[in-house]
């Protein structure tokens, strides 16, 4: 179970501009502890991001995406009181699902 | 499974109750919509390879594909890049970088309402080329390019 999805939606005018941070260590499994042992990958493979309950992006990531990773998308037309959801799935099953309402 | 996701989004469930059904998959049923992670793309070693299990070999260069990113990243464990199309129908946005050990870093798919555009960072192991990859509505492939030094590679940090 991961932590928490930090979700934002800021309007600028007709287009929202939609953050998502997702806390992951996107581990690559090239990295070596001081041992020399080789830390396993562990990194978010799919993410969807939901308006009202229908998917609007849905993305797929490599373990070259950053550490925590944290996209930037615009939309037109999201309302205050409309819901984004945002679900990812890593490369280990683990998962996590969190859900705002626009202000 | 309908009722539970209601109160779910009506936030009558505790954090407690809700970890465990997460796991289940029962509230999650968008998750049901979306595509595998394309193993064959994702794990290429080499971004002829990418290119090819993306679909996207033969792509067009475009000039209506937008790239911002620095010229010089001093650290490759983060390195951001926005691009923009503005290329009618757009679809999907994939970003590859030539000199990484898996060279195809992300693909996303939109749809209405939002928009052809996307910010995000990137571990780049060495100065390379990215390139940006738009889908269009019709199945054709655009392609964009642009150059990144990097300073200090960030494929093991």
């Amino acid at each position: 179970m991961g932590e928490q999805i930090k979700i934002r939606a800021q309007n600028q005018g007709e287009i929202t501009d939609i953050r998502i941070l997702m806390q992951h260590p996107m581990e690559t499994g090239q990295r070596k502890d001081d041992k020399g042992q080789i830390f396993p990958a562990q990194f978010i493979q799919t993410f969807s991001v939901s308006l009202n309950g229908k998917v609007i992006i849905d993305g797929q990531l490599n373990t070259s995406v950053s550490k925590n990773p944290l996209f930037t998308f615009k939309a037109r037309g999201i309302k205050s009181g409309d819901k984004l959801s945002v679900a990812w799935t890593d490369n280990t099953g683990d998962k996590r699902q969190d859900e705002i309402t626009v202000s | 499974m309908l009722e539970l996701r209601r109160q779910f989004l009506k936030g009558g469930l505790s954090a407690a109750l809700l970890t465990p059904l997460l796991g289940t998959g029962l509230l999650t049923p968008t998750r049901v919509l979306a595509a595998d992670w394309n193993r064959p793309a994702f794990t290429a070693r080499n971004v002829g390879d990418a290119l090819k299990a993306y679909g996207s070999a033969n792509a067009a260069e475009s000039r209506d594909i937008l790239i911002n990113a620095p010229e010089i990243a001093e650290n490759g464990a983060k390195v951001e890049i926005e691009i923009t199309s503005n290329i009618a129908n757009t679809r999907s946005l994939a970003v590859f970088a030539d000199k990484n050990p898996m060279p195809l870093c992300s693909s996303i798919e939109f749809s209405s309402p939002v928009l052809p555009y996307l910010r995000e960072q990137l571990k780049l192991s060495e100065t390379t080329r990215i390139r940006v990859v738009a889908k269009t509505a019709e199945g054709k492939f655009h392609v964009a390019f642009r150059e990144i030094k990097v300073t200090l590679g960030g494929c093991g940090g």
